[in-house]
């Protein structure tokens, strides 16, 4: 490549990152900004004003929102490993019609938006005591990550030779047993997949967590900013953040783990 | 010796039934009932409960309510607000789609070329996927707002009042779907970049000797063998901007009126904000069609074109 061509290519790589930047930098801007303060949100303040933070970190009650997202993320990823993988095995190494209709069941699902359902759904949480409580919310979340997850694990499983298992069942290992000395080891990068992209799914959710956790106690980061949003749509610096503050966790997460992030998705996705 | 090849089943089995279901891995099935048994709780039952719900007058809260036959469906085909929100929700998936897939497809070319910079290119287009889509909304809220917008910063150097973009019908729809593109165009991109970096070197170069120039290169070999992450690219942007729902909300509220509503903001807003819960359910089970239809047709066409490498 000639190093004029190679100077403007990466001129445009510039401008295209600069575009896209933009969004998070009027975020910043304006989340910086005293109420007062009436200049373009263009335009950077010229000093260092942290009210809004601690504002919104107080009035949005973020400390309880953080509290109530990471307890309903980690316990629904811990359930979705355990319910997704062993689902997937029988049906990635037993392939009867029956099993294959069973797949087919699960899979189809990923193609139904769980809103959809939204009406029989809240009324069937209020009749069984779910409304409100985190394992209403987990086991939504559980349910309907699993058509991913299945998808993915099943996909997995299939390109781990037979022979593996054979050979160690002529070892006298038992079925059950195979599984989890054998195959689940095997699993680590799907696995990794799969924790990524259901955590990042449930920890970002505002369908479910809205119409599902009403109580202002156990309002998700997402829903205390949506209500927060409503009451304050004067204070937009406060909102702005807010938004910042909510967004900050999963961007620094994503920093570190963005080549599983990446990889996940295409071997996923485009081999599964 | 067990001849190579030879299945589960035909392996010698030490003694007892237990034992041999085990081995014959019919017990093994179980290990799928936990799953089978959430997807009935919370996704088939609910489904049916839903169709049932659709042909009744319940507002969502009160024990007493009745059949009604196809009056919920009748009163869809009659509703003054249903084409609006129907031309919406089909602007936001298909709209989406197509820029999505147009630009994630230009953006992977780019990056697939040898640029230093393409590591960080990838990040910052991939960043905004793992933002929540409401704190998204927000976000371009603040560029598009009426009152001290950062859009209407510029626009007020040309003409004297500012634009109220998001309480227009005309342009709101087209902005939150550009919103939904620029979050999730990172996904297409990534399929895309896969898609390429999955065919062959000399496929290129036999083409090349060929005397293919870069157009019919494309045209002849990146084109077709990119089928499967198009199929897979263009069914995922359909069903997520058809069920777009976070971005409107955080955005306009479906606002003025319904102009910028969804299938999906509509139901929201009937079900807690009216307490028309029969109706809400009609809607989700007219969302339910859609939805099915139209990605189940994306991914047999989709499918016909692929061919493998």
């Amino acid at each position: 490549m000639g190093k004029t061509k190679s100077f403007w290519l990466t001129a445009l790589s510039i401008v295209i990152c600069l575009i896209h930047i933009l969004p998070f930098y009027i975020l910043i801007t304006t989340s910086f900004k005293a109420a007062d303060d009436l200049s373009s949100k263009w335009i950077l303040p010229g000093y260092l004003y942290l009210d809004n933070f601690v504002n919104a970190w107080r009035e949005a009650d973020l400390a309880s929102a953080f509290k109530n997202n990471i307890i309903v993320t980690v316990l629904s990823v811990v359930l979705i490993v355990a319910v997704g993988s062993i689902a997937a095995y029988p049906l990635a190494r037993r392939q009867t019609g029956w099993n294959k209709f069973i797949y087919g069941l699960f899979v189809s699902a990923l193609i139904v938006p769980p809103l959809t359902i939204l009406v029989p759904l809240y009324k069937y949480m209020v009749n069984i005591g779910g409304m409100n409580t985190y394992w209403g919310i987990i086991l939504l979340h559980v349910t309907f990550s699993l058509p991913m997850t299945i998808f993915l694990y099943t996909g997995f499983i299939s390109t781990i030779p037979r022979e593996l298992d054979e050979a160690s069942m002529i070892d006298g290992a038992g079925r059950f047993s195979l599984f989890y000395r054998i195959i689940l080891p095997l699993l680590k990068p799907i696995t990794a997949t799969v924790i990524i992209l259901t955590g990042v799914g449930v920890w970002n959710d505002y369908q479910f967590s809205v119409f599902f956790l009403q109580k202002p106690e156990l309002h998700t980061f997402t829903v205390a900013l949506s209500s927060f949003f409503g009451m304050y749509t004067s204070q937009i610096n406060w909102v702005a953040a807010g938004s910042l503050i909510g967004a900050l966790p999963m961007i620094v997460i994503y920093l570190f783990l963005q080549r599983y992030f990446i990889t996940g998705l295409s071997s996923g996705a485009v081999k599964g | 010796m067990r001849p190579l090849g030879a299945s589960y089943e035909q392996l010698p089995v030490r003694s007892g039934y237990f034992k041999r279901l085990v081995r014959g891995g019919s017990l093994l099935n179980l290990l799928y009932v936990p799953a089978l048994i959430l997807f009935i709780v919370f996704i088939f039952y609910p489904f049916l409960k839903g169709v049932q719900i659709s042909f009744t007058n319940w507002d969502g809260y009160n024990q007493n309510y009745k059949w009604i036959g196809f009056s919920n469906y009748a009163r869809m085909m009659d509703d003054p607000d249903m084409a609006r929100v129907l031309k919406n929700t089909v602007i936001y998936g298909v709209g989406s789609t197509v820029l999505q897939n147009l630009i994630g497809l230009l953006y992977a070319l780019f990056l697939n070329t040898s640029i230093r910079t393409r590591g960080v290119v990838r990040t910052i287009i991939y960043l905004p996927v793992i933002v929540s889509a409401l704190i998204m909304g927000y976000i371009w809220y603040f560029f598009f707002q009426y009152d001290g917008g950062a859009i209407n910063d510029i626009l007020k150097l040309f003409q004297d009042q500012p634009s109220n973009l998001l309480g227009d019908p005309k342009s709101n729809v087209w902005i939150i779907t550009f919103v939904n593109t620029y979050q999730y165009l990172g996904i297409a991109m990534v399929l895309f970049l896969a898609g390429l970096q999955s065919i062959p070197k000399d496929y290129y170069e036999a083409a090349t000797i060929d005397g293919a120039g870069a157009f019919s290169r494309f045209a002849r070999v990146t084109w077709p063998l990119l089928a499967p992450s198009f199929t897979v690219s263009m069914v995922l942007n359909l069903i997520g901007g058809l069920k777009l729902f976070d971005v409107i909300t955080a955005m306009t509220n479906s606002g003025p009126g319904y102009a910028s509503a969804s299938l999906s903001t509509m139901m929201y807003l009937l079900y807690f904000g009216r307490e028309d819960a029969g109706y809400a359910a009609t809607i989700g089970v007219l969302m339910f069609v859609i939805i099915t239809i139209v990605s189940l047709t994306a991914l047999v066409l989709l499918r016909r074109r692929e061919v493998t490498a």
